[in-house]
């Protein structure tokens, strides 16, 4: 009889080639993995990612209701005030899911193995991206059925469109979680607050509940120079006039490019200075 | 004194002097370390020290609490950057490629956990995957089998004891089958008897798979069983470099802990790299 060689009785490992896409890409899944296993390991966890949403979603809902028996015909307007706390929730979700998971990592002391190990911080943080959406889809698509439910409020009739807001919310929050999660790796657990509480900054910038025009002159380029608020204007375009301009979304894209490669320099610039300040070694204590 | 063992000590102090020059980029060449320094504002971690650590060779790094063990294991992992000068793995220089290397290298502290909700076996199926390991649960399963954690597989990771962590931690460490690998105080608070284990398994796996250690500890037992060579450090310094037997004559001691207080203590010999003559820096405090 044969005796089976090490790598088939695992006494020596193959080594899969460490370079390349490939390479990168298992990486990227195998901390995905990480991050489904520990959501599958707590059921707690799981209804938390509906619960906030969903008590949001009812809210605003049964406002718009109460606005739609008594107020202007703005104000009743297809579901605005309820399509833009799901919107909201969208960029709003998928940050808190990008930065948490983040600290996640800081909390169970397991960043020193994650950057001891091949994973390059590219990596890390492309695992982190695609974890944020796959979080938002378990805790949105539940309460976008709900708010069809309850209030008849169908956010796919923002129709094709929508698909476009969905992307620029998502990479606005993931820019918005490399500037936390690189200021956490650089002052430690301290500044954990940034995570929760840096997406609220643009909430009255964005224009989430208002036109633009309601700003002060001097705001309003502020607001437009921010991707989100093209899509908060996207989408009243279309639920109060059935339009919606395409060079909108042509300019948030723009500037979510500039915004991303900008999150994901400061993350690599407070990387490089946590590596400097040998605050890494510390991380978790 | 044996003459053995002093001609053994100068040798290894002749190998310091003589690792900050050679190609430090020599891909044969697991560690080479040369002129490496780390400071912290106006405090010094790690003052320009040069060393090398030839293939299959267990080396301990020795010295009190702030003598620059953790900052020198951190630098060749690449945690943190050196101030100025050089750390090579197998030829590359740390800082700007460590990808090239990673895999081949791997890392355990008691002061670094899992994460502790998952269980062992999740736990070792992601590093299996971010270390690029091909034939996942044949490996898992071998080392569970060899580590004795076979019946924690199926445990979340926080709910272990320290021995228990530490090997499982262990067994991360060895999933990759590390040419290379580093160890920050291996049994730190483990019982006697699993710290004894854990060293046998560590010599085990050592001598078979003709793998460098490089290891952080203040144990002394612990050193003189598994390490062939000692590097002393005291105030971010090489003080002596040899094996543990040399170090021990060269102080005139019975034992390596009787040598390791005379250099927390400040009675130590001049440092290798020091002229003779010049006094000792004064120790920082702990």
């Amino acid at each position: 009889m044969s005796t089976p060689s090490p790598q088939a009785s695992g006494a020596l490992p193959i080594l899969l080639p460490p370079t390349g896409l490939r390479a990168s890409l298992r990486r990227i899944a195998a901390l995905v993995k990480r991050y489904i296993y520990l959501l599958r390991s707590s059921g707690v966890r799981l209804v938390e990612l509906i619960y906030w949403p969903f008590l949001q979603m009812l809210t605003w809902g049964f406002l718009q209701k109460y606005l739609a028996q008594t107020s202007s015909p703005l104000a009743q307007g297809a579901g605005v005030l309820i399509g833009s706390v799901l919107l909201w929730d969208i960029l709003f979700r998928s940050n808190i899911g990008f930065s948490t998971t983040f600290i996640e990592e800081m909390w169970s002391r397991n960043l020193g193995n994650l950057l001891t190990s091949p994973l390059h911080p590219f990596e890390l943080v492309a695992a982190l991206s695609a974890w944020s959406v796959i979080r938002l889809l378990v805790s949105m698509v539940p309460v976008a059925v709900c708010a069809y439910v309850f209030f008849g409020f169908n956010l796919l009739d923002l129709g094709l469109p929508l698909v476009a807001f969905f992307a620029v919310l998502v990479l606005t929050s993931w820019s918005l979680g490399l500037i936390s999660a690189g200021v956490i790796l650089r002052y430690g657990l301290g500044a954990e607050e940034l995570a929760w509480s840096l997406a609220f900054l643009l909430l009255p910038l964005c224009c989430v509940y208002y036109p633009v025009s309601v700003l002060p002159d001097w705001l309003q380029p502020v607001a437009l120079a921010l991707p989100p608020t093209h899509v908060f204007e996207g989408m009243r375009s279309i639920l109060l006039h059935h339009t919606f301009d395409v060079k909108e979304l042509w300019w948030a894209a723009g500037l979510n490019v500039v915004y991303l490669v900008a999150g994901y320099l400061t993350f690599s610039w407070f990387l490089g200075s946590a590596r400097e300040n040998g605050t890494l070694v510390q991380l978790g204590e | 004194m044996d003459e053995r063992v002093t001609r053994s000590s100068r040798e290894a102090r002749a190998s310091v002097a003589g690792a900050c020059g050679g190609d430090v980029a020599d891909a044969s060449v697991p560690v080479a370390v040369r002129d490496l320094t780390k400071s912290y504002g106006a405090v010094t971690a790690v003052d320009h020290i040069s060393f090398k650590l030839e293939q299959g060779t267990t080396v301990a790094l020795l010295g009190g609490n702030g003598a620059g063990k953790t900052t020198t294991i951190a630098m060749l992992l690449g945690l943190v950057m050196p101030s100025s000068g050089e750390v090579r793995v197998f030829g590359e220089d740390i800082s700007r490629n460590r990808g090239a290397v990673a895999q081949r290298m791997n890392f355990q502290s008691p002061y670094v956990d899992l994460p502790a909700r998952l269980t062992v076996k999740q736990n070792l199926t992601v590093y299996a995957g971010l270390y690029g390991v091909g034939n996942v649960s044949e490996r898992i399963a071998y080392i569970a089998e060899d580590l004795q954690i076979v019946p924690l597989l199926d445990r979340p990771t926080g709910k272990l004891s320290a021995g228990q962590k530490t090997r499982v931690g262990l067994a991360k460490a060895l999933l990759n089958a590390p040419e290379l690998l580093l160890l920050d105080e291996p049994t730190a608070s483990l019982d006697p008897d699993t710290a004894d284990w854990i060293r046998r398994k560590l010599k085990q796996y050592a001598e078979s798979r003709g793998a460098t250690l490089l290891f952080a500890s203040h144990n002394m037992a612990e050193v003189e069983r598994l390490a062939g060579r000692v590097i002393l450090l005291d105030a971010g310094r090489i003080i002596e470099d040899g094996t543990p037997a040399s170090l021990i004559a060269t102080y005139g001691k019975e034992t390596l802990e009787e040598v390791f207080l005379d250099v927390v203590r400040g009675r130590a010999r001049q440092p290798l790299e020091r002229p003779e003559g010049e006094a000792l820096p004064a120790r920082k405090a702990s």
